[in-house]
């Protein structure tokens, strides 16, 4: 049995526009140790995606399908059920430490929170095992450092305590939310590297979300990439940007610009823009953008075709697209 | 031999920040120390560096947003920290600027075609059913309809907006273009629409861009020249070419080496150089030198200057020779694996 | 594509807003209605027929002095309205103009105007309404004066705070770049871009104008009589307070209906033209 099983979610949302579904029906499963990458644009979902499985969905979103933790079912649990397991089993670190971060407690004090709540240590404890976990997410002279505010760390040691509020309660999975989209990159390349580090050591599962190719393409073993709330191709990482499959993953690959790449040559572009999720056209999420769309991608929604070893993609243009290289 | 268009000299801007304590005055900041570079018209120059590295104060003084503390602003011969105001207005039409973040750019109260009709607006002597007239045909040459004219910034993507916030600085056919960030807040999917957009108008009004970024692939797909920027000071200069395949000041390269993608799989960690805090200038030495991994005791004594070390490739590094020569990781990006 | 629900229908279907702007259009309506009719004249005294209690002939009753309650407590709406929307007009222009020239000009200039609404701060309503009236005498003008000038700080205070946010936008610097000055920036971008706020204020303002009048007015300081006024029914209530209760519950039903639909119809206004939820990305 997998660590965490996660079939036909789908999140509905009520948003200014209408109804409208952020997450469709997506499903996936991960192993103890195993690194996960989904990847996405603006309203691809992804976000939506890992609140669901903490169970921090916005009000008035109703989430249906099964997510499974070790076999228990997660959806439909009690807020105090729930509590029980955010933070606990699952773990999340978000995109901007800055507001993660209480502004008017110690961070030693704030890594040391989760330890009282959950570990049922007592102050002088929690507050030993809080400097040990700075330690571990390397905050240089952690036991000094635990005493300070957060405005008083860089962007990149706030994420470190954000890293070490995770790691607390030792937790079966670690999701990453866009981790170092607020920081420069030489600062990201420490937090990936930190974050793969602990996940090793641990041997917990980590679900890194992000919107950069390169970031996912270096830190996961599998990936998905959304977009427009579903799954359009899912594989292991080296299969997915070796022999991407899905139309929108190929020409995500070919939009970006590249170091090295002739100077002023055009790059290839996706027509149109990311759709909101209340305006998704019917059937294929990608179809008007897609340059292979044919009127039946309209009809349905594609369903999951085997493309590879574990690898699948949500096209029924596959073999055009295959030629259209 | 092309004209220099736009000459920045020993162009500095220090900050006091607020007082500490009733007996401790505030820390002076210099956001800017003594920027010197030129671009020639109709080429592009990139800018490159982390958050308060002083990209986008040297924007704002570029623009003549902000006066600085010592230095001169020439574009065309002209100094802009010099011109009386009156002038300065109407120097103006000559340099424009686009932003990184669409949605706070544009005024959500105007309609695009005023928006995009700005700066003809503020030059004065056009009657409004001219403005007009020009704020379609411009909001037709980014790739917008004319009758988006009169529609409100709400009713648009974020790509379709940095179209708008391009118009508009094309308007009065300005010879530069300051861009800051100008991709950065767009998915990747539309960044590509609107680089393309960037490099079609260059090469159909000859404009010329600086160009801010801290996407180094970016700016090398964009840019002829690119400088490198560390605490308020250029680090290394010189074409994108060959300083990003031999980057001789040990900053650039870290920048290099940080771009993700250039592999698949896990790679070795990085060197476990110090981490930057808040960062501060050493007073006297390299600036970087509490950073690098190769400094030296003579970098903690002695300031590098910013010397050229080949034609037209400058670095402000005492090593910089012996590190240009230094193997560099592999240029491919995600993209580049794929589109392979 | 479906489009957004209008402002108009969403403002119909919040409710704060459709209870805060049923009463307050009440409000109007009854103020509107008095100026041409009244069950009874306000003015007329008929002292045989003082103190009724409500009967279908007077239906809030009649006061010390016969006169009919209902007709003078529709009469006093006028009085509630005038010295708002005169009040709340001072404060809005004055403090207005004070909160976007600090904005704009910041340095010293944003610093001596702020110090001169704090100091204006210090005066309550109520002691600039004493020293006017001892000055000349009592009078409507003098609760029009003294809540003017009490509303003026909290316009300044409130356009300064929006102000400094719309200035720090991207889109100001652009029409900075674009060679515009501070004062054209503040009428075409500033202005159009803190209406919002500003309207909810004059909303809730609206309403403590109309308490102050009533307050200035029960002490004898505002309305003068015979002119119909809430505060001033008030102050002839309390010496019958026991005989004649209805003389203090029409009045004071009619101050707490009128504050409660403008504060409810602020409160409304809030959401509806909250930005993050009229506009969509």
């Amino acid at each position: 049995m997998a660590l965490l099983e996660v079939e036909n979610l789908t999140v509905r949302l009520r948003t200014a526009r209408g109804p409208a579904e952020a997450v469709r029906d997506v499903s996936f499963a991960l192993e103890r140790g195993g690194t996960l990458g989904l990847v996405g644009e603006s309203g691809s979902g992804k976000s939506m995606t890992a609140l669901a499985l903490i169970g921090l969905l916005p009000d008035g979103a109703e989430p249906s399908g099964k997510i499974r933790l070790a076999g228990q079912e997660l959806l439909g649990l009690a807020e105090s059920e729930l509590c029980q397991i955010r933070g606990n089993r699952i773990a999340m670190v978000f995109q901007e430490p800055v507001t993660a971060l209480n502004p008017l407690h110690s961070v030693g004090r704030q890594v040391a929170e989760p330890l009282i709540l959950h570990g049922g240590m007592d102050h002088a404890a929690a507050r030993a095992e809080a400097v040990r976990l700075l330690d571990r997410v390397r905050m240089p002279d952690a036991a000094q450092r635990a005493e300070a505010y957060p405005h008083q760390l860089s962007g990149g040691q706030r994420q470190r305590v954000t890293i070490a509020m995770a790691l607390a309660c030792k937790p079966d999975i670690l999701i990453a939310d866009e981790p170092t989209t607020a920081l420069d990159v030489t600062i990201q390349r420490r937090i990936l590297d930190l974050i793969a580090e602990l996940v090793a050591e641990d041997s917990m599962a980590l679900i890194l979300i992000s919107h950069d190719l390169g970031v996912i393409a270096e830190n996961v073993e599998r990936m998905l990439v959304m977009y427009g709330g579903s799954v359009v191709e899912g594989g292991p990482t080296e299969e997915v940007f070796g022999r991407p499959a899905h139309p929108y993953t190929r020409a995500l690959l070919a939009a970006r610009p590249a170091l090295h790449l002739a100077r002023g040559v055009r790059l290839k572009t996706i027509p149109g823009s990311v759709p909101e999720l209340a305006d998704l056209p019917p059937g294929c999420p990608f179809g008007d953008r897609c340059t292979l769309v044919i009127p039946a991608c309209a009809a349905a929604r594609p369903r999951e075709e085997r493309v590879g070893a574990d690898h699948y993609a949500r096209c029924i243009r596959l073999d055009a697209a295959a030629v259209a290289r | 031999m092309t004209a220099l268009l736009l000459e920045v000299e020993g162009l500095a801007r220090h900050y006091r920040l607020p007082r500490e304590g009733l007996a401790r005055p505030g820390r002076l900041v210099r956001a800017l120390d003594g920027v010197s570079f030129a671009i020639e018209s109709g080429r592009s120059l990139g800018i490159v560096g982390e958050s308060g590295s002083g990209k986008s104060t040297l924007a704002r003084a570029v623009m003549a947003l902000e006066t600085p503390t010592a230095g001169h602003v020439r574009l065309d011969g002209r100094d802009l920290h010099a011109l009386p105001a009156d002038e300065l207005r109407r120097a103006r039409r000559d340099f424009q600027m686009v932003f990184q973040d669409p949605y706070g750019s544009l005024d959500p109260r105007q309609t695009v075609g005023r928006i995009a009709a700005e700066p003809l607006a503020a030059l004065g002597g056009t009657s409004a059913a001219e403005r007009r007239e020009r704020a379609r045909a411009i909001i037709e040459a980014v790739g917008l309809r004319a009758a988006d004219a009169d529609k409100y910034p709400h009713e648009f993507s974020g790509g379709q907006r940095q179209r708008i916030a391009i118009a508009r600085a094309l308007l009065t056919r300005p010879r530069l273009i300051v861009a800051d960030e100008p991709v950065s807040a767009l998915d990747v999917s539309v960044q590509a629409q609107v680089l393309n957009l960037l490099l079609d108008l260059q090469a159909d009004f000859g404009v010329t861009y600086m160009f801010i970024s801290h996407d180094l692939a970016v700016v090398d797909h964009v840019c002829e020249f690119v400088a490198v920027m560390y605490l308020g000071r250029i680090v290394e200069r010189g074409t994108t070419a060959e300083l990003f395949r031999a980057a001789a000041h040990p900053y650039t390269r870290v920048l290099l080496e940080a771009v993700p993608g250039t592999s698949l799989g896990r790679r070795a960690r990085m060197p476990a150089a110090v981490e930057p805090e808040i960062v501060e200038a050493a007073s006297v030495g390299c600036s970087y030198a509490a950073r690098c991994p190769h400094a030296e005791p003579r970098c903690r004594i002695e300031a590098p200057e910013l010397r050229p070390i080949a034609d037209g490739h400058f670095a402000a590094c005492h090593f910089a020779e012996r590190l240009s020569g230094l193997p560099l990781p592999a240029g491919a990006s995600a993209g580049g694996l794929a589109g392979a | 594509m479906t489009h957004p629900p209008t402002l108009a229908a969403r403002a119909l279907r919040h409710p704060s807003f459709a209870i805060g702007g049923a009463l307050t259009l009440l409000l109007i309506l009854v103020a509107g209605v008095s100026l041409v009719w009244t069950p009874l004249s306000p003015y007329d005294i008929d002292v045989p027929g003082k103190l009724h209690p409500p009967s279908p002939g007077h239906w809030f009753g009649t006061d010390s002095l016969g006169r009919d309650v209902i007709s003078v407590a529709m009469a006093g709406a006028q009085n509630s309205i005038l010295v708002g929307v005169i009040a709340v007009g001072v404060g809005l222009s004055l403090g207005t103009a004070l909160g976007a020239v600090a904005a704009a000009r910041r340095g010293w200039t944003e610093e001596l105007i702020m110090r001169f609404t704090d100091f204006t701060f210090a005066f309550p309503a109520i002691l600039s309404a004493i020293m006017l009236s001892a000055a000349f005498g009592p009078g409507i003008v003098v609760s029009i004066v003294a809540i003017g000038i009490f509303n003026i700080p909290i316009f300044a205070r409130v356009t300064r705070a929006s102000a400094n946010a719309v200035w720090a936008r991207d889109f100001v610097t652009a029409a900075r770049a674009a060679g515009k000055g501070r004062l054209r920036i503040t009428l075409e971008h500033v202005l159009p871009n803190i209406l919002s706020a500003l309207t909810v204020q004059a909303t809730i303002q609206f309403a403590n104008a109309i308490l102050w009048e009533a307050a200035l007015s029960y002490l004898g300081l505002g309305t003068q009589p015979p002119q119909p006024s809430w505060g001033r029914m008030l102050n002839d209530a309390q010496t019958q307070i026991f005989q004649a209760p209805w003389l203090a519950l029409f009045p004071g039903a009619a101050i707490m209906l009128s504050v409660l639909g403008l504060n409810l119809m602020g409160d409304g206004l809030r959401d509806l033209l909250d930005p993050r939820l009229a506009r969509e990305r």
